[in-house]
């Protein structure tokens, strides 16, 4: 347009510069480069540019899993980097789900912890498994009987395959090895382990079976014998019983757990019940799953109810029952940021399992094309065992260190005292409600709202 | 001359009215101002002239026979009460809502906030229509508060009537009696954080509003020393700048124990951002990161905290202490626990403002809202018995008029300004302060070309502007309310209606649901 100097050469992020096609997406790299400094737009004197948000980001992933869930998380599967920003919160004030929590934080009367830059030790690690109420000795201070197995893990996150995807070779062993890197385990179902021709042994997995033939077949194998957890997906109350007792003899080097799914054929369950009466047959996790959407059946088949809800309430049962030390419980379903391990951790579970996070990592947009068998835009199944494990590992780290920020916030040292910490989180609906509910009334007649 | 001297000249005596800074027209710096409507005009169009006389915003003219549109930032949109689309007598205009508005803003600060916000400090005016200027779309808190206004009451008092100014030492104790005409003053932002061109137009604007505005930690740069009256010197956990005389010199010490920008984390400015300049400030070393710890190792209690507090009384023995904390479940206990320590001002930072880089992670989930805050400190001071001997100062999240009258009616005295300011100088809150050279606009930066971006003159009278446009709409918020004060309001929570409690509630204020009790 015969302008002396273009606005394009005043971009300071030389966006225009480096302009280009960004191969993997085919879309212009101005899309993916422009920092929203909106300088351009406003100094161009023809006011040839012009933004507008784009329909496809806006399409991406469900009312759940939201564009900027999955962008977040594919940021940080690439950088392992704690996400930073300027100028204050841009979000809702509250929202469905783990979001209607908030926090706690520290000051001047309770002392904080200064974790994420070093200067004090903030511990994530965790120990799963069934506990004893009390040790008992011998005369000459030996220890009667043996302790049960535990899983000790340095950080409270396991991980599981998502219900959707596409799962081949590579990308299982990728899983496991960034599990075994980290020194977490994956919990896979024993197809799954079986396709990825699990040798020599890893105690980075762990099966979850479903017959007692499973368990026998896990005994035979080698690298069945090195799992350090197999849960048992529950199947009414004794049958789970009799296979938890079948890991304890077969496989006594794991913890034996019980997969308690919270939804489809779950629907009018009591799952504290059902929590109850496996940590009596001997269970040593408990692992609550909901789906992808934290959703869990109701009570007698009424509306679902979220994770967190079924969390407070199962932790609320053992405790009243006096075991909640006894038994481990961990939770999966509708974990999707950094900040629900702390609060479902919070709300009472000792640990979680992510799932589709893990696969979002991978470059998955949540469109499901894979449940209809359509090939993945993202070719997530051509992607090496090392980038995957990379990207994985990538992910934790910030979560990893995001775990500690809301620790040190807190003053908390140690993960596992956060454990069922109610008073150190603030719910929406209680807060709302007791500053709120008592204020002005009003009458159409006497007052305009304004 | 002496502190005592200086402030006598400095402030107008009590009761006097205060002379109001003028309000000078500021357009934007940008050649094209973002609109949230756009008039398309096709080639039907006669040049009859009939929209130039029919707009009243003037966003038609006339020229070399053709007729032209432009500034379409200040088309009333719907609200137009003669829209030139309906006049044309060719039908040869249309209009659309701009595309890239819809690219603009966020829950918290929408689009309609950003452009009303450049409206008011361009004009000193709140938008004529055309926007939503009094609420966000965050769904909660401030954007689900409304207040009630009386359709019929009391006779409404006249605007020169209506008293706007708040008292900062409520203890009697001999110190500094500091009665500012608004109730707001600005909230820390550091020399490194912004350009030393923003820290300086903010503090003129103080001054011009005979209001305040804080260091932030990052030092007292010389060229503030002008403005010494009007600066608030802080105190923060890393210490940077600190020093005998910067305390000396001023009116109000603000002791940082927390930031709502990252409640319960150290302040963190990146190493790209600490220059030469900002490295000699704060006696440190250029290109290298800072932490400032949290908290202040020497505080673990209310009675280390009196020390901290005693300490800068003994050191400046006339002037103020501010004690800014963020919002915890307990912040009812920190706050009387400033009081005993002898703060005059407690001032609350809720957990979705700040202006400073902090983790995402932190902003959106650590410590509660000011919306919780205020009241519960508010009432818990009352039930004390001290609510009246401190000042309550609330930040963190407030964005118009309407949030300042609705967080005073929830308790609060006075509120802080940051992001706001930031905006008056045109941020589109892009979010991208912390990190390279810092700002693209020349707001948050230290990078000497993008500090050019923005003149002192003009980023000073566009805050001014800001105010005055503010300081009108509590004026009317009040008068529809029936009061004379904005000391009338506070605490008056029977004023509110929460959208999700409308008819639910009763009308009983703070204080006297603790008399009946």
């Amino acid at each position: 347009m015969g302008c002396v100097t273009c606005v394009k050469r005043r971009c300071i992020y030389g966006v225009y510069k480096k302009r280009g096609v960004d191969p993997k997406q085919m879309v212009d790299s101005t899309d993916t480069l422009c920092k929203d400094c909106f300088r351009c737009v406003q100094g161009c004197p023809r006011e040839l540019y012009q933004k507008s948000i784009n329909p496809e980001y806006s399409s991406l992933g469900d009312g759940y899993w939201k564009p900027e869930v999955i962008t977040r998380l594919w940021y940080l599967a690439e950088t392992g980097r704690i996400p930073v920003s300027g100028a204050g919160y841009t979000g809702p004030f509250t929202g469905p789900g783990f979001d209607s929590i908030w926090t706690d934080m520290s000051e001047i009367v309770r002392p904080t912890r200064d974790g994420i830059h070093g200067r004090e030790y903030i511990s994530t690690a965790v120990m799963i498994g069934r506990k004893p109420d009390r040790l008992e000795w011998t005369g000459e201070a030996e220890p009667i009987g043996s302790y049960p197995p535990q899983l000790d893990l340095p950080l409270p996150i396991l991980f599981q395959p998502a219900p959707f995807g596409y799962y081949p070779k590579e990308t299982v062993l990728g899983l496991i090895e960034a599990a075994g890197r980290l020194g977490t385990v994956a919990v896979l179902p024993l197809e799954m382990t079986s396709r990825a021709h699990l040798s020599p042994a890893t105690g980075a997995v762990a099966p979850r079976v479903t017959s007692d033939q499973h368990i026998e077949a896990l005994a035979q194998s080698e690298a069945g014998r090195a799992a350090r957890l197999v849960e048992v997906v529950y199947s009414g109350c004794a049958s789970t019983a009799g296979r938890i007792a079948h890991i304890a003899q077969a496989l006594p080097e794991a913890v034996p757990g019980v997969f308690i799914p919270l939804h489809g054929e779950a629907a009018g369950e009591d799952f504290s019940q059902i929590v109850l009466e496996s940590v009596r047959g001997g269970a040593g996790v408990i692992h609550l799953g909901a789906d992808i959407h934290g959703q869990a059946s109701g009570p007698g088949r009424g509306e679902p109810v979220f994770i967190k809800d079924v969390i407070r309430q199962v932790h609320l049962c053992l405790v009243e029952h006096g075991i909640r030390d006894q038994v481990s419980v961990l939770a999966s379903g509708g974990l999707a940021m950094a900040e629900h391990v702390a609060k479902a951790i919070l709300c009472g579970v000792d640990a979680v399992v992510v799932d589709l996070p893990l696969l979002i990592a991978l470059g998955c947009r949540v469109c499901r094309r894979c449940t209809r068998a359509i090939p993945c835009p993202a070719d997530i199944p051509g992607a090496s065992k090392e980038w995957v494990a990379a990207r994985i590992v990538n992910l934790m780290g910030a979560w990893h260190n995001q775990l500690l920020e809301v620790m040190g916030a807190m003053g908390m040292r140690e993960v596992q005292r956060s454990r069922g910490e109610i008073g150190r989180v603030m719910f929406f609906e209680e807060l709302d409600r007791e500053i709120f509910s008592s204020l002005g009334r009003w009458s159409e007649h006497d007052y305009e709202l304004g | 001359m002496s502190l005592a001297k200086r402030i006598e000249q400095s402030s107008p005596p009590r009761g006097e009215p205060f002379p109001l800074p003028q309000v000078v027209r500021t357009r934007s710096r940008f050649r094209n101002p973002i609109a949230k409507y756009r008039l398309h005009r096709t080639r039907a169009c006669t040049a009859c002239g009939r929209c130039v006389e029919v707009c009243g915003q003037g966003v038609h003219f006339e020229a070399g026979g053709r007729v032209l549109s432009r500034d379409h930032y200040l088309c009333l949109g719907p609200d137009c009460p003669r829209p030139c689309t309906a006049e044309c007598p060719a039908g040869a205009l249309s209009m659309k809502l701009n595309p890239t508005f819809e690219a603009l803003g966020d829950y918290r600060w929408t689009a309609d906030l950003l452009v009303s916000t450049w409206y008011m400090a361009e004009t000193g005016e709140p938008p004529k229509g055309g926007l939503e200027y009094k609420i966000g779309a965050s769904g909660g808190g401030f954007d689900k508060l409304r207040l009630l206004f009386p359709k019929k009451g009391r006779r409404r008092a006249s605007p020169e009537d209506i008293d706007t100014s708040i008292d900062l030492n409520r203890r009697n104790d001999g110190r500094l009696e500091i009665r500012i005409p608004v109730p707001w003053y600005g909230g820390g932002m550091s020399f490194g954080s912004v350009s030393i061109r923003t820290m300086v137009a903010r503090m003129r604007a103080a001054q011009a509003w005979n209001t305040f505005c804080s260091t932030g930690e990052g030092g007292y740069p010389e060229r503030i020393v002008p403005y010494d009256d009007h600066v608030i010197t802080q105190v923060a956990t890393g210490l940077f700048g600190v020093r005998e005389e910067t305390i000396q010199r001023v009116r109000i010490v603000e002791f940082k124990y927390a930031q709502g920008a990252k409640p319960g984390l150290g302040g963190h400015l990146l190493g790209d951002k600490v220059t030469p300049a900002v490295a000699r400030m704060r006696e440190s070393v250029a290109g290298r990161p800072l932490f400032s710890p949290f908290p202040f190792h020497s505080v673990y209690s209310v009675e280390d905290h009196k020390k901290h507090v005693d300490w800068i009384k003994a050191i400046n023995p006339r002037c103020l202490v501010s004690v800014k904390v963020s919002t915890p479940t307990d912040v009812d206990m920190v706050a009387v626990g400033s009081y005993y320590a002898g703060a005059h001002i407690i001032h609350l930072d809720g957990s979705y403002g700040g202006t400073g880089a902090a983790p995402d992670i932190a902003k959106k989930n650590i410590a509660m809202p000011i919306e919780y805050a205020v009241p519960k400190v508010h009432r818990f001071l009352s039930e004390e018995g001290v609510r009246d001997k401190i000042t309550l100062i609330a930040g963190g999240g407030v964005r118009t008029a309407y949030d300042v009258a609705k967080i005073i009616a929830l308790g609060a005295d006075g509120v802080c300004t940051g992001t706001a300011d930031l905006v008056a100088l045109e941020c589109v809150r892009c979010r991208n302060c912390e990190s390279g050279r810092g700002c693209a606009r020349g707001i948050a930066t230290t990078d000497p070309e993008l500090t050019e971006l923005m003149e002192i003159e003009w980023a000073t009278q566009r805050i001014i502007n800001l105010f005055a446009a503010w300081r009108m709409q509590l004026v009317d918020i009040l008068r529809r309310l029936g009061m004379r004060s904005i000391r009338e309001l506070v605490g008056r929570t029977d004023v509110l209606v929460h959208l999700d409690y409308l008819r639910s509630s009763r009308p009983v204020p703070i204080e006297v649901r603790k008399e009946k009790g």
